[in-house]
Protein backbone atom coordinates (compact mmCIF):
# COMPACT_ATOMS: atom_id res chain seq x y z
CA UNK A 1 0.00 0.00 0.00
CA UNK A 2 1.58 3.62 -1.07
CA UNK A 3 -1.37 5.56 0.91
CA UNK A 4 0.54 8.19 2.84
CA UNK A 5 0.30 10.05 6.29
CA UNK A 6 1.80 13.19 6.89
CA UNK A 7 1.23 14.63 9.94
CA UNK A 8 -2.45 14.73 10.54
CA UNK A 9 -3.45 14.62 6.63
CA UNK A 10 -3.73 11.20 4.82
CA UNK A 11 -2.88 11.21 1.12
CA UNK A 12 -4.62 8.64 -1.30
CA UNK A 13 -2.28 7.40 -3.78
CA UNK A 14 -4.81 5.73 -5.55
CA UNK A 15 -7.53 8.81 -4.90
CA UNK A 16 -11.02 7.07 -4.46
CA UNK A 17 -13.97 8.50 -6.52
CA UNK A 18 -16.87 10.14 -5.58
CA UNK A 19 -19.62 8.52 -8.26
CA UNK A 20 -22.61 10.20 -7.13
CA UNK A 21 -24.41 12.53 -4.86
CA UNK A 22 -27.73 14.23 -3.88
CA UNK A 23 -28.98 17.34 -2.02
CA UNK A 24 -32.20 16.74 -0.45
CA UNK A 25 -33.31 20.03 1.21
CA UNK A 26 -36.34 21.76 2.83
CA UNK A 27 -38.51 24.72 1.46
CA UNK A 28 -36.48 27.76 3.47
CA UNK A 29 -33.09 26.30 1.24
CA UNK A 30 -35.13 26.07 -1.78
CA UNK A 31 -36.23 29.66 -1.77
CA UNK A 32 -32.01 30.91 -1.26
CA UNK A 33 -29.44 31.64 -3.71
CA UNK A 34 -28.65 27.65 -4.32
CA UNK A 35 -31.64 26.28 -5.02
CA UNK A 36 -30.89 25.08 -8.67
CA UNK A 37 -27.91 23.05 -7.40
CA UNK A 38 -30.10 20.98 -5.05
CA UNK A 39 -31.87 17.69 -6.65
CA UNK A 40 -35.12 17.70 -4.49
CA UNK A 41 -36.83 20.71 -2.57
CA UNK A 42 -39.39 19.59 -0.52
CA UNK A 43 -42.49 21.95 -0.09
CA UNK A 44 -42.87 21.70 3.89
CA UNK A 45 -40.73 20.34 6.80
CA UNK A 46 -42.94 17.77 7.67
CA UNK A 47 -43.15 16.08 4.74
CA UNK A 48 -46.36 14.34 5.64
CA UNK A 49 -45.29 12.25 8.20
CA UNK A 50 -46.08 12.43 11.96
CA UNK A 51 -43.32 13.71 13.51
CA UNK A 52 -39.96 15.95 12.37
CA UNK A 53 -37.57 13.07 13.30
CA UNK A 54 -39.18 11.06 10.53
CA UNK A 55 -39.15 13.56 8.14
CA UNK A 56 -35.70 13.80 8.63
CA UNK A 57 -34.84 9.96 8.39
CA UNK A 58 -37.31 9.82 5.39
CA UNK A 59 -35.30 12.94 3.80
CA UNK A 60 -32.02 10.42 4.92
CA UNK A 61 -33.54 7.62 2.52
CA UNK A 62 -34.24 9.81 -0.90
CA UNK A 63 -30.87 11.66 -0.66
CA UNK A 64 -29.02 7.99 -0.43
CA UNK A 65 -31.17 6.68 -2.65
CA UNK A 66 -31.12 9.49 -5.49
CA UNK A 67 -26.85 9.68 -4.86
CA UNK A 68 -27.07 5.67 -5.48
CA UNK A 69 -29.33 5.94 -8.14
CA UNK A 70 -26.60 8.99 -9.89
CA UNK A 71 -23.67 6.46 -9.19
CA UNK A 72 -25.46 3.83 -10.74
CA UNK A 73 -24.49 1.68 -7.93
CA UNK A 74 -27.43 -0.88 -6.58
CA UNK A 75 -27.79 -1.54 -3.18
CA UNK A 76 -26.96 -4.96 -3.14
CA UNK A 77 -23.64 -3.57 -4.21
CA UNK A 78 -23.10 -1.06 -1.21
CA UNK A 79 -20.21 -2.32 1.02
CA UNK A 80 -20.79 0.23 3.88
CA UNK A 81 -23.42 2.95 4.84
CA UNK A 82 -21.40 6.16 6.85
CA UNK A 83 -23.37 8.82 8.40
CA UNK A 84 -24.48 10.88 11.19
CA UNK A 85 -27.15 13.67 12.24
CA UNK A 86 -27.61 15.75 15.23
CA UNK A 87 -30.38 14.19 17.07
CA UNK A 88 -29.54 12.08 20.40
CA UNK A 89 -28.32 8.49 19.38
CA UNK A 90 -28.26 9.72 15.56
CA UNK A 91 -31.80 8.12 15.34
CA UNK A 92 -32.09 9.89 11.91
CA UNK A 93 -29.31 8.43 10.08
CA UNK A 94 -29.89 4.87 12.29
CA UNK A 95 -33.57 4.83 11.03
CA UNK A 96 -32.47 5.04 7.75
CA UNK A 97 -30.00 2.53 7.64
CA UNK A 98 -32.40 0.00 9.09
CA UNK A 99 -34.37 0.76 5.97
CA UNK A 100 -31.47 0.62 3.31
CA UNK A 101 -30.56 -1.86 4.80
CA UNK A 102 -26.42 -2.09 4.08
CA UNK A 103 -23.67 -2.25 6.94
CA UNK A 104 -23.66 0.85 9.02
CA UNK A 105 -21.41 2.61 10.36
CA UNK A 106 -23.16 5.37 13.00
CA UNK A 107 -21.34 9.17 12.85
CA UNK A 108 -21.21 11.92 14.78
CA UNK A 109 -19.14 14.69 14.45
CA UNK A 110 -21.89 17.47 14.66
CA UNK A 111 -21.57 19.69 11.73
CA UNK A 112 -18.57 18.40 10.43
CA UNK A 113 -19.87 14.91 10.32
CA UNK A 114 -20.07 14.63 6.34
CA UNK A 115 -16.14 15.21 6.45
CA UNK A 116 -15.64 12.45 8.38
CA UNK A 117 -17.45 10.24 6.38
CA UNK A 118 -15.92 11.29 3.07
CA UNK A 119 -12.83 10.60 4.97
CA UNK A 120 -13.98 7.43 6.13
CA UNK A 121 -15.21 6.03 3.25
CA UNK A 122 -11.89 7.16 1.11
CA UNK A 123 -10.11 5.28 3.51
CA UNK A 124 -12.28 2.31 3.37
CA UNK A 125 -11.70 2.15 -0.65
CA UNK A 126 -8.43 3.20 -1.11
CA UNK A 127 -7.37 0.27 2.26
CA UNK A 128 -8.86 -2.27 -0.34
CA UNK A 129 -12.00 -3.08 2.35
CA UNK A 130 -14.94 -1.38 0.48
CA UNK A 131 -15.58 -1.09 -3.72
CA UNK A 132 -18.49 1.37 -2.71
CA UNK A 133 -19.48 3.45 0.28
CA UNK A 134 -22.60 5.21 0.33
CA UNK A 135 -22.62 7.81 2.91
CA UNK A 136 -24.85 10.37 4.84
CA UNK A 137 -25.02 13.44 6.65
CA UNK A 138 -28.51 15.43 8.13
CA UNK A 139 -30.05 18.05 9.89
CA UNK A 140 -33.79 18.89 10.26
CA UNK A 141 -34.65 22.82 11.59
CA UNK A 142 -37.44 21.37 13.76
CA UNK A 143 -35.50 18.08 15.28
CA UNK A 144 -32.41 20.17 16.43
CA UNK A 145 -33.97 23.40 17.38
CA UNK A 146 -36.52 21.32 19.95
CA UNK A 147 -33.18 19.34 20.77
CA UNK A 148 -30.81 22.12 22.19
CA UNK A 149 -32.84 25.19 22.18
CA UNK A 150 -36.68 25.30 22.78
CA UNK A 151 -40.46 24.24 20.92
CA UNK A 152 -40.68 25.44 17.45
CA UNK A 153 -43.58 27.82 17.94
CA UNK A 154 -41.74 29.36 20.97
CA UNK A 155 -41.40 32.96 20.58
CA UNK A 156 -38.03 33.88 21.83
CA UNK A 157 -35.95 36.72 20.11
CA UNK A 158 -32.65 35.33 18.55
CA UNK A 159 -29.39 36.53 18.95
CA UNK A 160 -27.34 38.66 16.02
CA UNK A 161 -25.10 35.99 16.63
CA UNK A 162 -27.16 33.07 16.29
CA UNK A 163 -27.45 30.68 13.09
CA UNK A 164 -30.46 28.90 11.41
CA UNK A 165 -30.25 24.91 11.36
CA UNK A 166 -30.97 23.98 7.76
CA UNK A 167 -33.20 21.40 6.88
CA UNK A 168 -31.01 19.70 4.12
CA UNK A 169 -29.62 16.21 4.00
CA UNK A 170 -26.56 15.50 1.36
CA UNK A 171 -25.34 12.08 0.58
CA UNK A 172 -22.72 10.61 -2.07
CA UNK A 173 -21.63 7.40 -2.75
CA UNK A 174 -17.76 6.79 -3.07
CA UNK A 175 -16.09 4.00 -5.43
CA UNK A 176 -12.94 3.20 -6.69
CA UNK A 177 -10.12 5.43 -8.06
CA UNK A 178 -10.67 6.07 -11.55
CA UNK A 179 -14.50 5.12 -12.17
CA UNK A 180 -15.69 9.09 -11.25
CA UNK A 181 -14.19 12.60 -12.37
CA UNK A 182 -14.31 13.53 -8.99
CA UNK A 183 -11.90 12.21 -6.57
CA UNK A 184 -10.95 12.98 -2.81
CA UNK A 185 -6.91 13.04 -3.17
CA UNK A 186 -6.30 14.24 0.76
CA UNK A 187 -7.99 14.33 4.35
CA UNK A 188 -6.59 16.30 7.21
CA UNK A 189 -8.55 14.61 10.16
CA UNK A 190 -8.78 17.76 12.63
CA UNK A 191 -8.17 17.80 16.42
CA UNK A 192 -10.77 18.90 18.61
CA UNK A 193 -10.07 22.43 19.49
CA UNK A 194 -11.77 24.48 22.56
CA UNK A 195 -11.01 28.40 22.88
CA UNK A 196 -13.02 28.46 26.32
CA UNK A 197 -16.29 30.25 24.29
CA UNK A 198 -19.62 29.08 26.06
CA UNK A 199 -22.24 30.58 24.25
CA UNK A 200 -24.11 28.22 22.49
CA UNK A 201 -25.84 30.65 20.51
CA UNK A 202 -22.42 31.83 19.14
CA UNK A 203 -21.36 28.37 17.58
CA UNK A 204 -19.32 30.15 14.53
CA UNK A 205 -16.82 32.22 17.05
CA UNK A 206 -16.32 28.69 19.15
CA UNK A 207 -15.81 26.94 15.99
CA UNK A 208 -13.43 28.99 14.06
CA UNK A 209 -10.23 28.32 16.09
CA UNK A 210 -10.98 24.65 14.92
CA UNK A 211 -11.18 25.47 11.48
CA UNK A 212 -8.20 27.59 11.32
CA UNK A 213 -5.98 25.01 13.11
CA UNK A 214 -7.15 22.29 10.53
CA UNK A 215 -7.03 24.43 7.81
CA UNK A 216 -3.75 26.02 8.83
CA UNK A 217 -2.20 21.68 9.42
CA UNK A 218 -3.62 21.48 6.28
CA UNK A 219 -0.92 23.56 4.70
CA UNK A 220 1.46 22.29 7.03
CA UNK A 221 1.47 18.63 5.79
CA UNK A 222 0.91 19.05 2.50
CA UNK A 223 3.27 21.87 1.59
CA UNK A 224 0.73 23.65 -0.53
CA UNK A 225 0.13 26.86 -0.91
CA UNK A 226 -3.95 28.69 -0.92
CA UNK A 227 -3.25 29.44 -4.43
CA UNK A 228 -3.72 25.60 -4.83
CA UNK A 229 -7.68 25.71 -4.67
CA UNK A 230 -10.28 27.40 -6.60
CA UNK A 231 -12.12 27.59 -3.72
CA UNK A 232 -11.48 27.14 0.43
CA UNK A 233 -15.23 26.49 1.81
CA UNK A 234 -15.47 25.99 5.95
CA UNK A 235 -18.76 24.54 7.19
CA UNK A 236 -20.86 26.55 8.45
CA UNK A 237 -18.96 29.33 10.41
CA UNK A 238 -21.31 32.12 9.11
CA UNK A 239 -21.16 35.73 9.61
CA UNK A 240 -19.32 36.18 12.99
CA UNK A 241 -16.82 33.09 12.84
CA UNK A 242 -15.81 33.16 8.94
CA UNK A 243 -14.54 36.36 9.54
CA UNK A 244 -12.84 35.38 12.67
CA UNK A 245 -11.64 32.46 11.34
CA UNK A 246 -9.46 34.59 8.48
CA UNK A 247 -8.39 36.47 11.13
CA UNK A 248 -6.61 33.91 12.48
CA UNK A 249 -5.40 32.34 9.71
CA UNK A 250 -3.73 35.60 8.49
CA UNK A 251 -2.07 35.96 12.30
CA UNK A 252 -0.34 32.32 11.36
CA UNK A 253 0.75 34.24 7.88
CA UNK A 254 -2.29 32.46 5.50
CA UNK A 255 -4.18 34.65 3.15
CA UNK A 256 -6.53 33.05 1.77
CA UNK A 257 -8.49 35.79 0.50
CA UNK A 258 -11.46 35.32 -1.50
CA UNK A 259 -11.73 31.74 -2.65
CA UNK A 260 -12.17 31.51 1.29
CA UNK A 261 -16.34 31.08 1.18
CA UNK A 262 -18.94 29.87 4.12
CA UNK A 263 -21.35 27.32 3.51
CA UNK A 264 -23.30 28.47 6.44
CA UNK A 265 -23.11 32.05 4.38
CA UNK A 266 -24.24 30.31 0.92
CA UNK A 267 -27.21 28.55 1.90
CA UNK A 268 -29.59 31.73 2.43
CA UNK A 269 -30.11 35.54 1.36
CA UNK A 270 -30.12 38.38 3.32
CA UNK A 271 -33.71 38.66 2.65
CA UNK A 272 -34.42 35.32 4.76
CA UNK A 273 -34.57 35.63 8.21
CA UNK A 274 -31.38 34.18 9.61
CA UNK A 275 -29.28 36.17 11.44
CA UNK A 276 -25.60 35.15 11.17
CA UNK A 277 -26.62 32.39 8.60
CA UNK A 278 -27.03 28.59 8.38
CA UNK A 279 -25.43 25.57 10.44
CA UNK A 280 -26.53 21.95 11.07
CA UNK A 281 -24.77 18.37 9.43
CA UNK A 282 -27.19 19.00 6.05
CA UNK A 283 -25.40 22.44 5.80
CA UNK A 284 -21.96 21.56 4.83
CA UNK A 285 -23.22 18.68 3.30
CA UNK A 286 -25.60 19.26 0.58
CA UNK A 287 -23.30 22.35 -0.35
CA UNK A 288 -20.89 19.76 -0.93
CA UNK A 289 -23.78 17.14 -2.69
CA UNK A 290 -25.37 20.28 -4.36
CA UNK A 291 -23.14 22.93 -5.29
CA UNK A 292 -19.59 21.57 -4.78
CA UNK A 293 -19.62 18.47 -6.38
CA UNK A 294 -21.36 19.08 -9.76
CA UNK A 295 -18.96 22.53 -10.14
CA UNK A 296 -16.61 19.84 -9.77
CA UNK A 297 -18.10 17.43 -12.04
CA UNK A 298 -18.82 20.00 -14.63
CA UNK A 299 -14.98 21.05 -14.71
CA UNK A 300 -15.92 24.95 -13.31
CA UNK A 301 -13.61 23.99 -10.14
CA UNK A 302 -10.47 22.33 -10.48
CA UNK A 303 -9.44 21.55 -6.73
CA UNK A 304 -11.40 22.46 -3.87
CA UNK A 305 -10.73 22.16 0.08
CA UNK A 306 -13.77 21.65 1.95
CA UNK A 307 -13.37 22.31 5.71
CA UNK A 308 -16.94 21.29 8.19
CA UNK A 309 -16.85 22.71 11.41
CA UNK A 310 -18.46 21.04 14.14
CA UNK A 311 -19.42 22.29 17.52
CA UNK A 312 -18.98 19.00 19.71
CA UNK A 313 -21.37 20.55 22.75
CA UNK A 314 -24.64 19.02 24.50
CA UNK A 315 -27.35 21.30 26.01
CA UNK A 316 -26.56 19.47 29.34
CA UNK A 317 -22.80 20.30 29.11
CA UNK A 318 -23.21 23.73 28.48
CA UNK A 319 -26.13 24.33 31.08
CA UNK A 320 -23.02 22.76 33.28
CA UNK A 321 -20.82 25.79 32.11
CA UNK A 322 -18.92 23.68 30.31
CA UNK A 323 -16.76 26.04 26.97
CA UNK A 324 -17.76 23.88 23.60
CA UNK A 325 -15.14 22.04 21.75
CA UNK A 326 -15.14 21.75 18.26
CA UNK A 327 -13.54 20.23 15.80
CA UNK A 328 -13.25 20.64 11.69
CA UNK A 329 -11.71 17.88 9.11
CA UNK A 330 -10.47 19.08 5.45
CA UNK A 331 -11.02 16.92 2.37
CA UNK A 332 -9.59 17.94 -0.88
CA UNK A 333 -11.81 17.34 -3.74
CA UNK A 334 -10.42 17.28 -7.21
CA UNK A 335 -11.50 17.08 -10.72
CA UNK A 336 -9.47 14.08 -12.77
CA UNK A 337 -8.10 15.22 -16.27
CA UNK B 1 -6.44 21.11 22.21
CA UNK B 2 -7.75 23.47 25.10
CA UNK B 3 -6.51 26.89 25.10
CA UNK B 4 -4.49 28.34 27.94
CA UNK B 5 -6.03 30.78 30.18
CA UNK B 6 -4.22 33.26 27.85
CA UNK B 7 -5.09 32.16 24.53
CA UNK B 8 -8.69 32.08 25.91
CA UNK B 9 -8.55 35.45 27.22
CA UNK B 10 -7.10 36.93 24.34
CA UNK B 11 -9.89 34.93 21.73
CA UNK B 12 -12.53 36.27 23.95
CA UNK B 13 -11.50 39.98 23.60
CA UNK B 14 -11.57 39.47 19.44
CA UNK B 15 -14.71 37.77 19.77
CA UNK B 16 -15.89 40.57 21.31
CA UNK B 17 -14.11 43.10 18.58
CA UNK B 18 -15.69 41.79 15.47
CA UNK B 19 -18.77 40.64 16.84
CA UNK B 20 -22.00 42.48 15.09
CA UNK B 21 -23.99 44.41 17.69
CA UNK B 22 -27.56 44.17 18.40
CA UNK B 23 -29.88 46.48 16.68
CA UNK B 24 -30.85 48.17 20.70
CA UNK B 25 -32.62 50.80 19.59
CA UNK B 26 -34.93 48.55 16.86
CA UNK B 27 -35.28 46.41 19.06
CA UNK B 28 -36.36 48.38 22.35
CA UNK B 29 -39.07 50.04 19.94
CA UNK B 30 -40.42 47.01 18.45
CA UNK B 31 -40.48 45.77 22.43
CA UNK B 32 -42.49 48.98 23.32
CA UNK B 33 -44.89 48.96 20.34
CA UNK B 34 -45.80 44.99 20.94
CA UNK B 35 -45.90 45.06 24.73
CA UNK B 36 -47.98 48.50 24.42
CA UNK B 37 -50.32 47.22 22.19
CA UNK B 38 -50.96 43.71 24.26
CA UNK B 39 -51.33 45.79 26.90
CA UNK B 40 -53.95 48.70 25.51
CA UNK B 41 -55.76 45.00 24.37
CA UNK B 42 -56.15 43.75 27.93
CA UNK B 43 -57.26 47.26 29.19
CA UNK B 44 -59.96 47.58 26.79
CA UNK B 45 -60.91 44.19 28.07
CA UNK B 46 -61.08 44.86 31.42
CA UNK B 47 -62.86 48.37 30.49
CA UNK B 48 -65.56 46.17 28.44
CA UNK B 49 -65.59 43.61 31.59
CA UNK B 50 -66.00 46.69 33.77
CA UNK B 51 -69.03 48.19 31.79
CA UNK B 52 -70.88 45.19 31.76
CA UNK B 53 -70.94 45.57 35.93
CA UNK B 54 -68.31 42.97 37.09
CA UNK B 55 -66.35 43.79 39.77
CA UNK B 56 -62.65 44.77 39.59
CA UNK B 57 -61.04 41.66 40.86
CA UNK B 58 -62.82 39.36 38.95
CA UNK B 59 -62.63 41.37 35.92
CA UNK B 60 -58.98 41.34 35.94
CA UNK B 61 -59.20 37.48 36.38
CA UNK B 62 -61.51 37.45 33.47
CA UNK B 63 -59.26 39.56 31.55
CA UNK B 64 -56.00 37.39 31.97
CA UNK B 65 -58.39 34.61 30.99
CA UNK B 66 -59.05 36.33 27.77
CA UNK B 67 -55.33 37.31 27.20
CA UNK B 68 -54.43 34.10 28.07
CA UNK B 69 -56.58 32.15 25.01
CA UNK B 70 -55.34 35.19 22.89
CA UNK B 71 -51.41 34.36 23.50
CA UNK B 72 -52.32 30.26 23.32
CA UNK B 73 -54.29 30.61 19.98
CA UNK B 74 -51.72 32.53 18.05
CA UNK B 75 -49.26 30.23 19.11
CA UNK B 76 -51.66 27.78 17.72
CA UNK B 77 -51.88 29.53 14.45
CA UNK B 78 -48.24 29.56 14.28
CA UNK B 79 -48.18 33.76 14.90
CA UNK B 80 -46.48 34.14 18.34
CA UNK B 81 -43.33 32.83 17.45
CA UNK B 82 -43.34 35.67 14.30
CA UNK B 83 -44.14 38.37 16.79
CA UNK B 84 -41.57 37.53 20.08
CA UNK B 85 -38.68 37.08 17.02
CA UNK B 86 -38.94 40.77 16.53
CA UNK B 87 -40.85 41.90 19.88
CA UNK B 88 -38.73 39.76 22.42
CA UNK B 89 -39.62 40.71 25.94
CA UNK B 90 -42.29 42.95 24.68
CA UNK B 91 -43.72 39.63 23.21
CA UNK B 92 -42.48 37.44 25.98
CA UNK B 93 -43.16 39.32 29.34
CA UNK B 94 -47.13 39.69 29.14
CA UNK B 95 -49.64 36.79 30.03
CA UNK B 96 -49.73 36.15 26.67
CA UNK B 97 -46.21 35.29 26.23
CA UNK B 98 -46.56 32.77 29.73
CA UNK B 99 -49.11 31.66 27.76
CA UNK B 100 -46.91 31.07 24.73
CA UNK B 101 -44.45 29.07 26.57
CA UNK B 102 -46.53 26.24 27.88
CA UNK B 103 -49.13 26.11 24.72
CA UNK B 104 -45.76 25.74 22.53
CA UNK B 105 -44.35 22.97 25.12
CA UNK B 106 -47.17 21.15 24.53
CA UNK B 107 -47.48 21.44 20.62
CA UNK B 108 -43.98 20.52 20.76
CA UNK B 109 -44.35 17.43 22.97
CA UNK B 110 -47.39 16.19 21.86
CA UNK B 111 -45.54 13.27 19.72
CA UNK B 112 -44.12 12.01 22.60
CA UNK B 113 -47.08 11.52 24.44
CA UNK B 114 -50.24 13.13 26.89
CA UNK B 115 -48.37 11.74 29.50
CA UNK B 116 -44.39 11.86 29.13
CA UNK B 117 -44.52 14.36 26.52
CA UNK B 118 -47.07 17.09 27.40
CA UNK B 119 -47.95 16.33 31.01
CA UNK B 120 -43.90 16.17 31.61
CA UNK B 121 -42.97 18.83 29.60
CA UNK B 122 -45.98 21.06 29.71
CA UNK B 123 -43.73 23.33 32.03
CA UNK B 124 -40.29 23.19 30.44
CA UNK B 125 -39.94 26.79 29.87
CA UNK B 126 -42.62 28.21 32.26
CA UNK B 127 -41.56 26.11 35.28
CA UNK B 128 -38.78 28.43 36.45
CA UNK B 129 -40.95 31.39 36.45
CA UNK B 130 -43.48 29.31 38.78
CA UNK B 131 -40.90 28.15 40.95
CA UNK B 132 -38.99 31.47 41.50
CA UNK B 133 -42.72 33.17 41.60
CA UNK B 134 -43.33 31.05 44.59
CA UNK B 135 -40.28 31.20 46.30
CA UNK B 136 -40.31 35.20 46.02
CA UNK B 137 -43.91 35.17 47.24
CA UNK B 138 -43.10 32.88 50.50
CA UNK B 139 -39.72 34.86 51.18
CA UNK B 140 -41.75 38.65 51.13
CA UNK B 141 -44.76 36.68 52.86
CA UNK B 142 -41.99 35.67 55.72
CA UNK B 143 -40.61 38.88 55.78
CA UNK B 144 -43.81 40.92 56.11
CA UNK B 145 -45.11 38.41 58.88
CA UNK B 146 -41.98 38.99 60.96
CA UNK B 147 -42.37 42.96 60.41
CA UNK B 148 -46.35 43.41 60.67
CA UNK B 149 -47.80 40.68 62.30
CA UNK B 150 -49.63 37.82 60.35
CA UNK B 151 -51.98 39.14 58.01
CA UNK B 152 -55.26 39.92 58.92
CA UNK B 153 -53.97 41.40 62.23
Amino acid sequence: MTTKKNGQTIGFSNPPAVLGAAAVVGPKEGAGPLAGWFDVVKADRLLGMKSWEQAETKMVEEAVNLALAKAKVRHQDVDFFLGGDLLNQIVATSFAARTLDVPFFGLYGACATVAEALALAAVLVDGGFAVNVALASSSHHDTAERQYRFPAEFGIQRPVTAQWTATAVGAAVVGPHGKGKVQVTHVTVGRVVDYGQKDPMDLGAAMAPAAADTIARHFEDTGRDPEAYDLILSGDLAAVGHPLCAELLERKGLRLDSRFVDCGLMLYDDTQEPVAGASGCGCSASVFAGYLFKNLEQGRFKRVLLVPTGALHSPTSCQQGESIPCVAHAVVLERSG
Amino acid sequence: MKATKEQADEYKRLVMRRSPRPAVLRNALWAFGVGGTICAVGQFFLNLALLGGLPLTEAVSLVAGVMIAIGAGLTGLGVYDRIGKRAGMGAALPITGFANSIASAAMDFRREGLLLGVGARLFTIAGPVIVYALAAGLVVAIIRMLVAGPAGS
